[in-house]
Formats: C-alpha cells, structure tokens, sequence
C-alpha cells in the first residue's frame, strides 16, 4: 500500500491571489503621497483667498458676472492664481480618485476602466479649464452677431 | 523548671465581619454566544451556530469557547496555544473588532445580546475560526525580520545604549497575532499591501542602531504596495492586543523614506 502523501506545512503555498506581481520601480507613489500633502496645504491658501475676493469682498456674491470675471483675469497674477489652482486642485482630486480606485475596486480590469474615465476626464478639464482662463472673452461676436451684455463696451 | 505555655497562632489575625469572608462567590450570567461556521468538506457556505452558556466573571471567550468545544460540539475548531496573550494564536473577530479570545473577559462585553464570534477577515478562511496565515507571513518574511549586521562579529554581546533600545521598543512587542492586518481596509481590498505587521516588524530592525540593512527594508517598504497604501485609519492601533502604536509606527517609516530620498 503506497503511504499517502502529506504537504509538508511550510511548502511554501501562498494562495496565488495574495503573490505581489511585479515589484514597483521608482517613487512614484512616495512622490504621490507627498504631493498630497504640499498641494493641500497650497491649496487651503489658494481657495481660502479665491472665496474672500470672489464672494465677500467689494460687492460680494453679486458683483460676480462675466465682467467681473473678465477684470479678474485682465490680471496676470489672478490668471496666475486660478491656474495654479486649476492644476493643483485637479491633480490632487485625480489622485486621491486614484487612491480610492485602488483601495477599492478588487479586479484589476475594474481598476483599468475605472482609471481611464477618470485621467480622460481630467485631461480634458485641465486642458479645457486652462483655455478658458487665458482666452476668456465677456463680450463674444459669434457669427457676426456680438452677444452685448450691459458692461459690454458698444459696437 | 518553667511550663512553656504555647499559644497557638489564630487561623487568622484579621476579625473579620460576621459575612464577610471566604474567597466570596463569582458571579455567573447567562451568555449567547455565536460562532461563524465553515466547513468546506460539508458545504461551501459560512452560516453562524449559536450556544446558550453560563459563564463566570471571570471567563474570557476562549473560556466560552472551550465550553462548546468540550461540553457542547466538538467540531468548532479555532487555534489557540498559550491561551495567555502571548502566543497570538487566537486573534478572532469578536463583535465585529479583532481581539484576541484569551484576552477578551466576556464580562466586558455587552451581554445582554448575542456575543459574534468570526473568523478575522482578508485572509482565506479553512475552517470555522481557522484562517490560511500564510500570505500574513510572506509579507513578514519580505521585509527581513531578523538582524542585519555586517561588522565584525564581536567578541561579547552588541552594545546599545537604553536610549537607543528605546526608539523601537514599542514595535518589538509585536506577537504576530495578525489582528491588525486583518483589521486593515486596505488589505481586505486585494491583501496585496504589506500590512501593519510587516511594517511593524521592518520598523523594529530599520531603528535598531545595530542593524545595517535599514535601507534594504526601507526600498522593499517603498514599493506600491508599501507604507504609502496606509490611509491612517488607525484600525490597526485599535486593535493591537500588545497596545502596540502600530499607525505611528508605520508613520515613522513612511518619514525615513521621505527623509533618505529628499
């Protein structure tokens, strides 16, 4: 009678679902974390300043129109201003997004998808939120026909 | 020729209160205890078994679960060796938080409802309150639980000063019990994350002044799956039956790589 075959208890078996694939080169996710940190710190300063000018101060929430956007960013430094703010605000939202993908979707093909929606929506926000600080125009012609609002110079 | 008159010693030299004394009664209460039940051999779905039992003051949960496994069902299996916290063979999911049975006094809990008892979550379960700790350990073996050394080997024992044993004391508690790890979100997700006693353990060798490959377990800490998966949600700190500061000391290793890059 042949003797049944006992594992040994240290044979090594990881269940397969628990094997770290492919060692993870570079800082990426220590610079991740850090950046985390220094942006939100940034942009405490940067909200807290845009908030102030934008709904307290001088008129308050209703001087705010086209034209007061359009004074705002006549100025290189709130053109500086908001598109730093841009940048940091959706870079740190994207990777705390990111974070939260990985913490929990369980499948790697979730975690595919997921992330794709996510990075194509953030291109196109930050390319689109950047254009339209250095091109805003209150005043448009469209077609020929200027769309003339009251603090609009006349034609 | 004098007559020794002995006195005899009194049983007691207190007086004591006529109904006071004795090593007084303990108190029993009647307890439900529930225990999630798997067997693969019978059926592939978990289900909960429930037990009433008369407990005394001074039983723990593994006291209850000794009762069941002895007077009631023979088939509840669980792990225990020391049954005195030390071993941290019992770690289990006791109403919902990671507690080791042997610790745990069933007076302490609320016993007016049915006391849960569960395998500790993320790690596959084998049967009843037995889970596989084998990927805990892989993680454990990964970052080099052992001391690293590359002078000379001296003559007598390593020196160290007390304040330089004292900057890891803390994590050198850790009993492997994998309590925290198994109460750690992040590693319920995929148990792809090292895990807080990983981290724990590589912290106890990475600030131990004779240790030479701190850097080595620092670049294994570093990976995505690494120190930076930790959200702090001290999970891991709460439920350490050593009272070990486990959140913080994941927190220190995530500063020394900061400070060994930058």
């Amino acid at each position: 009678m042949a003797n049944p075959v006992i594992e040994s208890p240290r044979s090594g078996r990881v269940a397969p679902e628990y094997t770290r694939t492919g060692a993870s080169k570079g800082n990426f996710e220590m610079l991740a974390w850090l950046f985390m940190r220094v942006s939100g710190i940034i942009l405490v300063v940067l909200i807290f300043v845009h908030l102030w000018t934008s709904l307290i101060d001088g008129d308050g929430i209703k001087g705010v129109d086209f034209g007061f956007v359009a004074g705002k960013w006549a100025d290189p430094v709130w053109q500086i201003w908001d598109l730093v703010m841009l940048w940091l605000a959706m870079l740190h939202g994207t990777n705390g997004v990111r974070t939260i993908i990985n913490d929990y979707a369980e499948k790697d093909s979730t975690r595919f998808w997921l992330k794709s929606v996510l990075y194509a929506s953030t291109v196109v926000i930050i390319v689109l939120g950047t254009l339209v600080i250095f091109t805003f125009d209150p005043c448009p012609v469209i077609d020929g026909v200027a769309h003339v609002a009251p603090y609009c110079p006349a034609p | 020729m004098s007559t020794e008159t002995v006195e005899r010693e009194p049983a007691s030299k207190i007086d004591l209160a006529p109904g006071i004394g004795g090593g007084g009664e303990i108190p029993t209460f009647d307890i439900t205890l529930k225990v999630r039940r798997y067997n693969p051999e019978v059926s592939d779905e978990a289900h909960w078994d429930e037990w009433k039992l008369t407990m005394y003051g001074t039983d723990r949960v593994l006291d209850a679960l000794h009762k069941v496994k002895w007077e009631h069902d023979g088939t509840v299996t669980f792990r225990r060796s020391c049954a005195h916290g030390v071993c941290g063979s019992d770690a289990m999911r006791i109403n919902g938080r990671n507690r080791l049975a042997c610790k745990t006094l069933l007076k302490d809990l609320d016993t007016s409802k049915p006391i849960l008892v569960e395998p500790i979550k993320g790690l596959p379960v084998e049967k009843d309150l037995i889970v596989d700790m084998e990927p805990f350990f892989q993680s454990f073996r990964e970052v080099m639980p052992f001391l690293v050394n590359r002078g000379h080997e001296p003559t007598k024992e390593r020196l160290q000063s007390a304040e330089e044993r004292e900057r890891f004391d803390d994590t050198t508690k850790c009993i492997l019990c994998a309590a925290c790890t198994s109460s750690c979100p992040v590693f319920w997700t995929d148990g792809q994350y090292f895990g807080p006693a990983a981290i724990v353990n590589a912290h106890r060798f990475i600030f131990d002044s004779r240790d030479d490959a701190g850097d080595m377990r620092l670049e294994i800490l570093n990976d995505k799956e690494g120190v930076w998966r930790c959200r702090t949600t001290f999970n891991c700190t709460e439920a350490c039956p050593r009272g070990i500061q486990v959140t913080k000391a994941i927190a220190e290793v995530k500063q020394a790589i900061l400070n060994r890059k930058i």
